[in-house]
């Protein structure tokens, strides 16, 4: 079991006839992913692979197919856009795995979903999606290093969050729910924000959060894992050697001129919470299962 | 992408923010020309390059400051004549500096006070924001620490842009008075315009000064842009000087590579940013020191991989490379292809740790076995890291 994504996941795919939305859509399908449509304006009625139907727009695959979870896999001039069209088209759950959209239009589309009363929550853009191993995958992980169990895992990288749950599978513990947030500086989902989902899970038994230099979204996760969280965490910074000012291949990650953002600043947050520190990638899994004993 | 302080004043002047007048060059001729556009009396002769603190920078052979106040036009034309072609060094520059190839002639203008005015965006809360505050012509952070409360900060919403009252209240909080909240306020309008239809990350104006006759003028200005958007303004496009790159990174960005060049040793060629990050931690925590950041990205090619390996071996200071591979979509053994092509193409006389994992691993360890390059296999990060710097120190 898990959080946002599983076994009853009805799944839209926003570009689904493009090359990249086509060669993922194929793996998530072998995986186990419900694709009830895709959407690309203009092939609206035709049959995409000869297996799932095409819509013109969003709305029209909510109503005729049930969809539920959207993924968006277009370029990123249009990605903003699709986004607002899943939100108008009010599917509860998200997934932008477009990288390089523009941070003007990701500040719109977080005025959109704040204060509008959205019913929908984004994860996202620039990251690798979301998997609920044994149930449904979606993005462009690789299925096979995952395994089902009780272990939560957030992430603001992709192949880092591979490292991790690869670690936690040869070791024999599978993961609830996997969720990459992204590297950019504008996102739908915090660290907070899946920390808390993960915390609230009734089959999630420990969580490991995985982070970068940037911004304050790790100190706040800290705060409430402080105050909230019972169960084990484990966590990981990538960063610490990276000069200030330069971003470091995500837009997010940088530390600015004035030190804001430090991996240091970073890992006393997670000290200060109580959360198992991992100070080399290597050791993600063994961090948790430092202070994590399953009863398995 | 960051831009020089003539072009940016060059675009806050279209946009209706008053600029001294000023002339840029590149050469000998032009600085002629430029100087005898001003008049023979005070000119500012300032050095372009892409950092701060060059009033306060030295040039390499021992000349002082990167902004010169001079008296006359032959004045101008001796510090031009000291600052062209020349290295500076400051405070942001690192101790190589940057060489001076542009430099900007201005009128001096005599001041009053001086402000700071800026526009950013702000990654917590997902809009820009104005900071202005009373304490121009220093460093903001330095405004920051110690007088907090000089900082004035006010957020524009994203879909309802920037409201006359905001404008008013940044020009009251600042001190001014009369014609000037008028001025003020088509300022603040005219460069909020330009941070937003420009896609700019900052817009930051320092200082932002008052002269005797009343008038307020932008006399420097820094501007950098969303390199995610870029592509929607070919004009700004143009306003790029690949003096101020590094040659590796122009090479890497031409094959889709995200490479940063830093001052240590050991090259990595990773894929994903975060574990490019965390690849650079791991050597520098086993006592090594990494000289770059290289994500080869989610879907690299051979040609990719070769690219990587010949803009890594470019820089004279790397004397180990390791390869540290995470196959997800990317394929162990594409990245194994794509190892032993670069190896025939470019010679590679440093020592190589390859570590693969992830998706066809045991078909990418097989290729390298059988390819007879000279490599060593690690089998984890910790095994890959200790061995690169292990052999990179014994070497040395």
């Amino acid at each position: 079991m898990s959080i946002l994504v599983n076994k009853d996941t009805r799944l839209v795919v926003q570009g689904i006839t493009g090359k990249t939305g086509t060669f993922h859509t194929l793996q998530c399908i072998e995986y186990g992913t419900n694709v009830v449509a895709g959407v690309t304006p203009g092939k609206g009625g035709q049959m995409w692979e000869g297996k799932v139907p095409v819509c013109n727009t969003v709305a029209e695959a909510v109503k005729e197919y049930g969809a539920n979870v959207s993924v968006i896999y277009v370029p990123p001039a249009f990605a903003a856009d699709s986004i607002l069209e899943a939100i108008e088209a009010e599917i509860p759950l998200v997934i932008c795995i477009t990288e390089g959209v523009p941070v003007r239009d990701m500040a719109e589309v977080r005025r959109r979903l704040y204060f509008h009363n959205t019913k929908t929550r984004l994860i996202g853009p620039n990251c690798p999606g979301i998997i609920t191993p044994g149930e449904c995958k979606i993005g462009i992980m690789p299925g096979y290093i995952h395994k089902p169990g009780r272990v939560g895992v957030v992430s603001r990288s992709g192949t880092l969050t591979y490292e991790a749950v690869w670690q936690l599978t040869q070791r024999g513990h599978g993961q609830s729910t996997c969720i990459g947030i992204g590297g950019d500086p504008i996102n739908g989902t915090s660290q907070l924000d899946a920390v808390r989902m993960l915390n609230e899970d009734p089959n999630t038994d420990a969580i490991i959060m995985i982070g970068e230099i940037g911004g304050s979204a790790e100190e706040e996760a800290c705060a409430y894992i402080k105050q909230h969280v019972k169960k084990p965490v484990a966590g990981f910074i990538a960063g610490a050697s990276a000069p200030k000012g330069r971003t470091m291949g995500h837009a997010g990650a940088i530390v600015s001129a004035n030190g804001a953002g430090t991996a240091e600043a970073k890992f006393a947050a997670m000290e200060d919470a109580g959360v198992s520190i991992a100070r080399n990638p290597s050791e993600i899994a063994d961090a948790l299962l430092k202070i994590y004993k399953p009863n398995t | 992408m960051n831009i020089h302080e003539y072009q940016a004043k060059r675009l806050l002047k279209e946009y209706g923010v008053p600029v001294p007048r000023g002339y840029a060059a590149q050469n000998s001729k032009e600085v002629e020309t430029a100087i005898s556009h001003l008049g023979d009396e005070k000119i500012v002769v300032k050095a372009q390059i892409h950092a701060g603190g060059r009033g306060k920078g030295t040039f390499t052979d021992g000349y002082k400051g990167g902004v010169k106040v001079t008296e006359n036009r032959a004045a101008a034309l001796d510090a031009a004549n000291h600052m062209l072609d020349n290295t500076l060094v400051t405070n942001q520059t690192g101790p190589a500096g940057r060489k001076v190839q542009t430099l900007y002639f201005t009128e001096a203008c005599e001041i009053v006070h001086e402000y700071y005015l800026a526009i950013v965006l702000d990654r917590e809360t997902a809009q820009s924001v104005i900071i202005a505050s009373t304490e121009g012509g220093m460093d903001i952070e330095d405004v920051a620490e110690k007088t907090p409360e000089k900082i004035i900060r006010v957020p524009i919403s994203p879909t309802m842009g920037l409201r006359h009252h905001q404008c008013r209240r940044v020009a009251f909080a600042l001190g001014f008075e009369g014609d000037q909240v008028k001025q003020f306020a088509r300022i603040l309008t005219g460069v909020y315009k330009m941070f937003w239809e420009k896609n700019a990350m900052l817009v930051e104006i320092n200082p932002l000064v008052t002269t005797p006759t009343g008038s307020i003028e932008a006399l420097d200005a820094k501007v950098s842009f969303d390199d995610n958007a870029i592509f929607q303004h070919p004009d700004i496009q143009q306003l790029r000087d690949l003096n101020e790159e590094d040659a590796k990174e122009i090479e890497a960005s031409k094959h889709n590579l995200s490479y940063i060049a830093l001052d240590g040793n050991i090259a990595c060629m990773v894929n994903g940013a975060g574990l490019a990050m965390a690849t650079m931690d791991i050597i520098q925590s086993f006592g090594g020191s990494p000289a770059n950041f290289l994500d080869v990205g989610g879907g690299a090619n051979e040609d990719q991989v070769t690219a990587a390996f010949k803009i890594i071996l470019s820089d004279p200071n790397v004397k180990g490379i390791l390869v540290n591979i995470f196959g997800g979509i990317m394929k162990c053994d594409v990245i194994a292809r794509g190892i032993v092509a670069a190896a025939k193409n470019v010679e590679i006389t440093v020592p190589l740790v390859v570590r693969l994992e992830g998706t066809n691993v045991e078909a990418g360890k097989q290729i390298l076995r059988d390819s007879g390059v000279a490599l060593t296999p690690a089998d984890n990060l910790v095994q890959a890291a200790e061995l690169i710097v292990g052999q990179v120190n014994s070497a040395s």
